[in-house]
């Protein structure tokens, strides 16, 4: 009955909040610029297309030309893709596994509880990066959606401590012991009365996942453990310090990777803040 | 007291077992065949890769059943043997890491901490205060979504290269021998200032975010309300929130250890510090997987013993633990 006003409280708000317009804007403009990019280059990622070599940007050229005369634009622009694909995939994972096993844990309590939060804390000790590394190390043949396999899989445990968290605190609350007092079967409480009450709080943590999964694909590229094929932005500087644009001042060739990483995940972490805002009446700035 | 260490280091036990067995499992598990791999690169004739195939399955130990292959690893592990390392042949792996664990140390411990003091300071002056809060919590979100590498990269190019004040590649100059004396020192410092800046920098961040944050949501709580009605002055209540509000950061500290070794590796890899991290980078692109697997039970080793610190550092900040009340579950 009243969630229709609800929902339009929520737009109101998500409308006035700058932290949130910022956000969305930087993602949905390198989103657009992913899809829309490669429209405005003739090139492949690693086709030797200007035989100058290195050049700064040129109207030809506009993100200028690396040491083998490959176009950085259309590298950039591939790269976003892979960017992208991570951070749904691996993010996606991430949270998808994180919220199971942390609504278990905390909506059976118990010894399921027990043993799934003795997992957790072990996985969450294990530095991420270490085990992915010594994964990616072994596998003959890595691409970009393996990568954010393995990316979401070992970056779900802070999700489901979170969760069990949260799922702890909703289960004890009045109108969940009254469903179950009035014999309401568990599957129903948990999609009726307890997941709507989380499903902001979901979101939240899917976009910090995304943007986690994006740097940790970033780390693996950059020590040469990415994708074998295509292009990644991680890979971009991989190759740039890898050829000494550092030295040589190739400035173009690696700053826009970096920038455009650095964008993405900063526009999820303000994003992030300006939902909290919306959808938690205490921290609203009005 | 007891309880909640015996229980943390039955989770850092368990932790370390459980890493130890993937880092055994990995190699011997995953499709394709490492030692091939090796050999594939060595460009050898058939009849001579045959005998290197037997020779390295049998030094590496793998002709003998799955479960006394574990078994070996272990009783090896426990004598300090983690192999052999191909790509610098003949050291042992442990002799390699050994040489390069003191400067991860004397980057990350330096870079960790004053962030993490520096962040909390800033972070819990910009709580609730309008000017402060508008610069320094963009500026928070900015750098903890920057790269590490990228920042380290930057940092080389524009210090290292346009202006030139700072080295950027090795721990000292290639010129000087390592001894004790002002000149090395210095020369130490200056190769060291810049990749410890990138990390400190990010870091500093995460952390400022995190505690304004927190600050926050203490001021809101009910002892800080209660005092703020008994007239007590502001700088006492915050006083308080601070004390709080630490808490958790402390808690952070040992669970973001994981992401600070993964910055570590890369920006070691910008500067071609001697590190760890860049270790294992020479590792990968030689395909040597002892030295890699070391380095790998090196890093959850280090995070595990920073780990146990921390919670004994818990102790000694948040009295109920000490009292039994557990003030922070397991």
């Amino acid at each position: 009955m009243t969630e229709p006003k609800k929902k339009n409280e929520f737009l109101y708000f998500a409308l006035r909040n700058n932290k949130l317009r910022i956000g969305l804007t930087v993602v949905f403009f390198f989103l657009v610029l992913t899809f829309v990019g490669p429209q405005f280059t003739d090139y492949t990622p690693y086709a030797y297309v200007n035989p100058m070599g290195a050049q700064p940007p040129s109207s030809e050229h506009w993100f200028g030309t690396t040491m083998f005369g490959q176009d950085v634009f259309t590298q950039f622009v591939f790269g976003l893709q892979a960017t992208f694909l991570v951070g749904i995939v691996g993010g996606g994972l991430g949270t998808l596994i994180g919220v199971v096993v942390g609504f278990v844990a905390g909506y059976r309590g118990g010894i399921v509880d027990e043993i799934l939060s003795t997992i957790t804390n072990i996985v969450l000790v294990i530095p991420t990066l270490a085990i992915l590394l010594i994964i990616a190390a072994y596998l003959e043949v890595r691409g970009v959606f393996t990568e954010s396999i393995f990316i979401g899989c070992t970056a779900w445990p802070w999700t489901a401590r979170a969760v069990r968290a949260q799922t702890f605190s909703l289960r004890s609350r009045e109108f969940v012991d009254l469903a179950r007092l009035s014999g309401m079967n568990t599957w129903k409480i948990i999609f009726q009365e307890v997941a709507p009450n989380m499903m902001s709080y979901l979101l939240l943590v899917f976009i910090l996942q995304f943007g986690g999964a994006i740097l940790n694909a970033a780390t693996l590229d950059f020590i040469g453990l990415g994708p074998m094929e295509g292009i990644s932005l991680g890979m971009m500087m991989q190759y740039a310090v890898l050829w000494g644009a550092l030295h040589l001042g190739h400035w173009w060739w690696f700053v826009p990777p970096g920038a455009a990483i650095m964008a993405i995940v900063g526009a999820l972490y303000v994003t992030n803040v300006g939902l909290d805002e919306v959808f938690n009446p205490k921290l609203r700035e009005m | 007291m007891r309880r909640y260490f015996g229980r943390k280091l039955f989770i850092y036990a368990l932790t370390f077992f459980l890493a130890a067995t993937i880092d055994w499992m990995i190699p011997r598990f995953m499709p394709g065949d490492p030692v091939q791999n090796m050999l594939s690169r060595a460009a050898l004739h058939a009849e001579a890769a045959e005998v290197m195939h037997g020779y390295y399955t049998r030094a590496f130990g793998l002709d003998v059943p799955v479960w006394q292959q574990y078994i070996n690893f272990w009783i090896a592990l426990f004598h300090g043997d983690l192999g052999t390392s191909v790509y610098l042949f003949p050291q042992p792996v442990l002799q390699i890491i050994m040489r390069a664990v003191p400067y991860d140390i004397f980057l990350l411990l330096p870079a960790i901490l004053l962030s993490w003091l520096a962040g909390n300071k800033f972070g819990a002056f910009a709580a609730r205060s309008k000017w402060l809060d508008n610069t320094i919590s963009p500026l928070g979100y900015i750098l903890t979504a920057t790269p590490y590498m990228w920042l380290g990269i930057l940092l080389a190019w524009f210090f290292g290269i346009v202006l030139g004040i700072f080295p950027i590649a090795g721990a000292y100059s290639f010129t000087m021998r390592p001894h004790l004396s002002w000149a090395f020192v210095g020369n130490l410092l200056k190769h060291w200032f810049l990749p410890f800046a990138s990390l400190f920098l990010v870091k500093f961040g995460g952390w400022a975010i995190g505690m304004r944050n927190m600050i926050i949501y203490e001021l809101e709580a009910d002892y800080s309300h209660y005092l703020e009605a008994l007239g007590a002055p502001r700088k006492l209540v915050r006083q308080y929130a601070y004390r709080n509000a630490i808490l958790p950061q402390i808690t952070g500290l040992g669970l973001d250890l994981g992401v600070v070794v993964a910055g570590a590796l890369v920006t070691e890899v910008v500067f071609s510090y001697p590190g760890i991290g860049y270790l294992i980078l020479a590792a990968i692109q030689n395909q040597d997987y002892f030295l890699i697997q070391g380095c790998f039970l090196f890093i959850i080793i280090g995070v595990l013993l920073a780990n146990f610190i921390i919670d004994i550092v818990y102790v000694i900040v948040d009295p109920r633990t000490r009292t039994g009340m557990q003030g922070e579950t397991v």
